[in-house]
């Protein structure tokens, strides 16, 4: 039996999940006998869930304790209808304040979990649904497991900062072996929390059978009368097998060092170390170190501004900040994308495939045109040939996409967005020939990276319809659309790019119209530190090496080579004219673009020579730290500048603009409480963006 | 009729359960899905692209048994797309409708095989459920207002032959208890059904695996004692007649020659059918008429026929019919497994419930040639089918 331990004060009030305990009579499938079969059940439908908390765990204790007592041969587990269970309630965890108390709800879940490990009976775990995290973990520690093979199994812990720390960092290495361990702990959760599908959990051994759902329940108690029958399902031991221990921690040092770029990130490397250890640790003695390794990190920081992070990306991707009332969008059966370039056949592609309407495109010559088009139809005919859309599918979208070289051809669209030249007149004139052509309520949107969106609807009859549409490179992967209003755009527009935005499965943040909006600028401010140092005379490898603890995807100047250099010193030169000096132009930029220098790095990772060729720099080096305080320091006055501006009005809104526009890491919590933590926030402006506790421990 | 006879091939059916009870929070499509997965899975001979059309019964067509529930179970029950489906209604007689009409195409040659099927969730639609009679019923006197509650009606029979008394239906009753538990103990009932998945949201998951309605130890007694709830002194009970049940069945129906060429079974042999009304507030007297046009048509004589399978509306439906044909109220061949008083009636889904249980009455008594299966309707109809023993053995047997 489990003892009971309390929420921490301040937690929200948990949302039970039941152990409901019925009686299956297995006469029919060939076993004289009864099985416990165990109901995981929130009592919600399936949008919420069913998670693992204090309460429900000890529901489940007295449910296991129920099955142990009765007459039964044998015992299950299995979830609510979609839903076999999706962890542990991670709501009380930013709530902790001591690591007893977190130590305390790891063994809570072990002693209840271990019981179906260590029970008399036979155990088996039917994943009927989703089982992610904890919710999986319950089927670990069962003897036998099925699933349904349409759901998707995982565990996301070390995705969220965390280890799988309810017996999965000890039991499965044991059950499917090292390197498969790794893949499914490690990797996968590094990989953008890669779930398993069933036919993957099958092969790698995580279940041993997957049923069809139709009739799910029916085949797994029919695999589990077959087990009592005598069947056996072999298991291997792998403690024995150097090899694969060798190679298995190789595999996930090559995949952390590829994911935080060196940076020393304590989640990964904790799930790691205890994973190697199950090789031979007993259970009880995996669990103990699990409880521990787990209170670890559920106390610290960088843990706390994950959770904040993995909320904020939740919540804001359903609920956009700021949206208008979601009834004033208008209908859109017609989108034009101005442009034929590479941006804006992506675009026309993204829009059409999403949004399934007429798509019409333009350039200034049938060249251009044609080339855009040729795109879109290859692009469609590439997803035909990976298997993601029918054949079918591809030439009726393809059918909707047209172009032409006059702009007659936007008569009678509803949103329009433009993606030529970054060149103020040229979008303004545009803007004004539209409006000539098209009704006074259809949608101009900018797809501009720093430009006002305001100066291009000068002058406009109508400027209440334009809008900036801000997408990042590429746009059908990166999740983030800036939507920039002027004084001017009206609701009914920000309503409908709002809902094209969520058609496109966009995350959105409205920002007021500046300069870069948030993530350019955020992100400009930022390379200048370092191109500003590289200038002074600081090496380029110590600059650009500066941040390395910070595990950013990737360096500075890779960045520089991903947008390109042209583009870089564009938009730096218009922040430069906006909003001043801090936004410095680097004459090593100008040389590179001067000279057609188009990456700092070649594609095999070594120092372009032409690049170097081109450096101009002077004579005050930084060191590494030096530069890494600068950076993070011109960061923190950035942000601040933009929240008293108005630019967002919330910090979370910058930091989702950073962990969803240029993918900057959960445990930094974006960027804003990694600078509370550094305490670079207070030491710059005198006050903490996030309070203690927020993003962060508790004060 | 083509050259080929119709057969039966196989028949089965979930558990039943009492109306808002053991199906409470399962869909009755759900019920039916898992019932026609059982007998595909039964029968692996059956490759289900060459079934030429799956009909099946509910006498609620709304809902999860509505959507057209022949095409949207076979669908979810992985029957491929390119099978096609339909619904029946004939209220009680679904499914039996459902077997006669696909009997039929496949007599003229239009088909080979066929799946038949019936399902009703009474829990989810209570009898009656989102009827709309139209008001020129009453107005015009066209059928007696007892017509439309079939308790009533059940009522009206035992007016009209007094001498069936409640006491005889009492005794129909307890035996029809008996019969069912004895075929319970030997295992007769359970070789047809299929487990079928259950969730109550109070409760969690478990399996159906046996029948809920029957009352094995029930005594004349306590059946003497319970309420009349038709008629103040009346003498139609709870305990003498059908619950309110759900439950579903499926069957295969085939050419003979078809069903030899797969190496499918071959349970029974439909010799004729047959439907007839009668006034609509005596419905439980419809197998009469019925049964004597099946057997004019099949030229049979009651005499001829060795197992009866008759729906158990009410027992004084079946005593009726039994009275009317001069058989014993005990007769050794008529529902030699018990009937809808112990097991349940969900509605539609009956027809096939006695096909499965004639079906395996013939394999237990290879002397029998021929039997019956009949059911009283609503508003004033009985249905029979006649079938042969495939297991006949001839006359020395």
């Amino acid at each position: 039996m489990a003892t009971p331990i309390t929420l921490p004060e301040g937690a929200p009030e948990e949302v039970v999940t039941h152990a409901l305990l019925r009686d299956v009579d297995l006469t029919p499938f060939g076993v004289a006998g009864t099985l416990s079969l165990i109901t995981l059940d929130n009592g919600l439908d399936h949008n919420r869930p069913n998670t693992l908390g204090p309460t429900s765990l000890m529901e489940l204790d007295a449910a296991i304790t129920a099955a142990e007592g009765d007459s039964s041969v044998a015992i299950a587990i299995t979830g609510k209808p979609f839903i076999f269970a999706a962890g542990a309630d991670l709501s009380g965890l930013a709530y902790l304040a001591t690591k007893d108390q977190a130590l305390a709800i790891g063994k809570l879940g072990h002693d209840v979990f271990r019981r179906f490990g260590e029970s008399t009976k036979p155990t088996f775990a039917f994943i009927n649904g989703l089982a992610l995290g904890g919710g999986l973990e319950v089927g670990l520690h069962c003897n036998y497991r099925t699933l349904s093979a349409t759901a998707m199994v995982g565990l996301p812990e070390v995705f969220l900062g965390l280890l799988p720390g309810w017996g999965g960092a000890t039991i499965l290495p044991k059950l499917i072996g090292p390197e498969r361990a790794v893949q499914v702990i490690i990797e996968n959760a590094l990989n953008n929390n890669t779930m398993l599908k069933a036919k993957d959990a099958v092969a790698l051994g995580v279940v041993d059978a997957a049923f069809a759902p139709v009739d799910f329940l029916e085949k797994s108690v029919q695999f589990a009368a077959n087990i009592l029958n005598g069947e056996k399902i072999i298991r291997t031991d792998y403690s024995q097998d150097d090899a694969q221990w060798s190679a298995a921690q190789a595999k996930a040092e090559a995949a952390i060092a590829k994911k935080y770029r060196g940076a020393d990130i304590a989640s990964p490397q904790a799930a790691l170390h205890l994973l190697m250890q199950a090789r031979t640790n007993t259970l009880s003695q995996g669990f103990d170190a699990e409880d521990e390794a787990l209170a670890t990190l559920t106390m610290s920081d960088s843990l706390r501004a994950s959770l904040y992070a993995f909320n904020l990306i939740q919540k804001k991707r359903k609920k956009v900040e700021g949206a208008p009332k979601a009834n004033l969008a208008r209908k859109v059966s017609r989108v034009g994308v101005v442009g034929a370039g590479l941006m804006a056949s992506q675009l026309a592609l993204l829009i059409l495939r999403n949004l399934k309407v007429p798509v019409v495109i333009s350039d200034l010559d049938q060249e251009r045109v044609d080339k855009g088009l040729a795109y879109i139809h290859a692009e469609l005919t590439t997803l035909v040939e990976k298997k993601r859309m029918s054949a079918e599918a591809a030439a009726a979208l393809g059918r909707l996409v047209t172009g032409s070289v006059s702009k007659e051809i936007y008569v009678g669209c509803d949103f329009i967005i433009e993606a030529v030249f970054e060149e103020i007149e040229i979008k303004r004139a545009l803007f004004k020939e539209l409006e000539s052509i098209v009704s006074p309520e259809c949608i101009l949107a900018t797809n501009t990276s720093s430009l006002s969106v305001e100066k291009m609807a000068d002058g406009l009859k109508n400027p209440e319809r334009v809008i900036g549409f801000h997408f990042f490179n590429p746009v059908a992967v990166m999740p983030l659309l800036e939507i920039a209003r002027t004084p001017a755009t009206d609701d009914a527009t920000t309503a409908t790019a709002v809902a094209i935005g969520k058609d496109l499965k966009k995350t959105m943040v409205i920002v007021k119209d500046s300069p870069a909006f948030v993530v350019n600028r955020l992100l400009t401010r930022f390379m200048g530190e370092i191109t500003d140092a590289i200038d002074e005379g600081t090496p380029p490898a110590v600059a650009d090496s500066a941040m390395k603890s910070l595990g950013l995807p990737m360096t500075s100047l890779e960045l520089l080579g991903l947008v390109g250099p042209g583009v870089a010193l564009h938009v730096a030169e218009t922040l430069h004219d906006n909003l001043g000096d801090r936004y410095r132009i680097s004459p090593t930029m100008q040389n590179f673009v001067k000279s057609g220098v188009r990456a700092f790095y070649l594609k095999d990772g070594s120092v372009n020579p032409d690049a170097t060729a081109q450096l101009i720099q002077g004579s005050t080096p930084s060191t590494s730290e030096e530069v890494r305080v600068r950076a993070l320091t011109a960061l923190a006055w950035e942000a601040k500048a933009m929240l008293d501006e108005g630019v967002v009005a919330t910090p979370s809104e910058i930091d989702l603009c950073m962990l969803l526009g240029c993918g900057w890491p959960m445990h930094l919590g974006g960027i804003l409480p990694y600078l509370d933590r550094e305490g670079i926030s207070d030491s710059v402006n005198g006050v903490r963006f996030h309070q203690p506790g927020v993003a962060s421990l508790p004060a | 009729m083509s050259n080929s006879p119709v057969v039966l091939c196989d028949a089965v059916r979930s558990p039943f359960g009492k109306a808002g009870s053991l199906y409470t929070g399962v869909r009755a499509d759900d019920i039916m899905v898992r019932t026609l997965r059982g007998l595909f899975e039964r029968n692996p001979e059956l490759d289900l692209t060459q079934i030429d059309d799956v009909a099946i019964a509910a006498a609620t067509q709304v809902g999860d048994q509505g959507m057209n529930i022949g095409r949207s179970a076979s669908l979810l029950a992985g029957v491929p797309a390119s099978v096609p489906g339909y619904s029946v209604d004939r209220w009680c007689a679904g499914a039996l409708t459902a077997t006669t009409t696909l009997a039929g195409a496949i007599a003229m040659g239009a088909y080979d095989v066929a799946i038949a099927g019936g399902v009703e969730h009474m829990g989810n639609h209570p009898m009656g459920d989102l009827m709309d009679p139209n008001p020129r019923y009453l107005a015009e006197k066209l059928v007696d207002p007892d017509a439309l509650a079939m308790g009533s009606t059940a009522e009206r029979l035992h007016d009209k032959f007094p001498h069936l008394t409640k006491e005889r239906a009492d005794i129909y009753a307890l035996n029809s208890q008996r019969k069912t538990a004895e075929a319970y103990a030997a295992g007769e009932i359970q070789r047809d059904l299929i487990p079928v998945a259950i969730r109550n949201p109070e409760l969690g998951w478990s399996i159906a695996t046996v029948d809920e309605p029957p009352r094995p130890g029930t005594t004349l007694e306590a059946l003497a004692a319970l309420k009349t709830p038709f008629r103040a002194g009346g003498r139609v009970t709870a305990g003498n007649a059908a619950g309110l049940n759900d439950g579903a069945t499926a069957a295969i129906l085939a050419s003979e020659e078809r069903a030899r060429a797969l190496g499918l079974p071959v349970k029974a042999r439909m010799v004729s059918f047959a439907f007839a009304g009668v006034a609509p507030e005596i419905m439980g007297y419809g197998p009469v008429p019925a049964t004597t046009k099946a057997l004019e048509k099949a030229r049979l004589n009651i005499g001829d026929i060795g197992l009866f399978e008759i729906n158990e509306a009410f027992a004084i439906q079946v005593l009726s019919f039994l009275d009317h044909f001069g058989i014993a109220d005990d007769d050794s061949r008529v529902n030699i497994h018990g009937g809808a008083i112990a097991v349940g009636h969900p509605l539609a889904s009956s027809g096939i419930r006695l096909m499965l249980n004639l079906a395996r009455g013939f394999e237990l008594q290879p002397h029998v040639q021929y039997g019956l299966t009949t059911m009283c309707i609503g508003l004033g109809m009985g249905g029979t089918i006649i079938w042969e023993n495939p297991h006949y053995l001839g006359k020395r047997g």
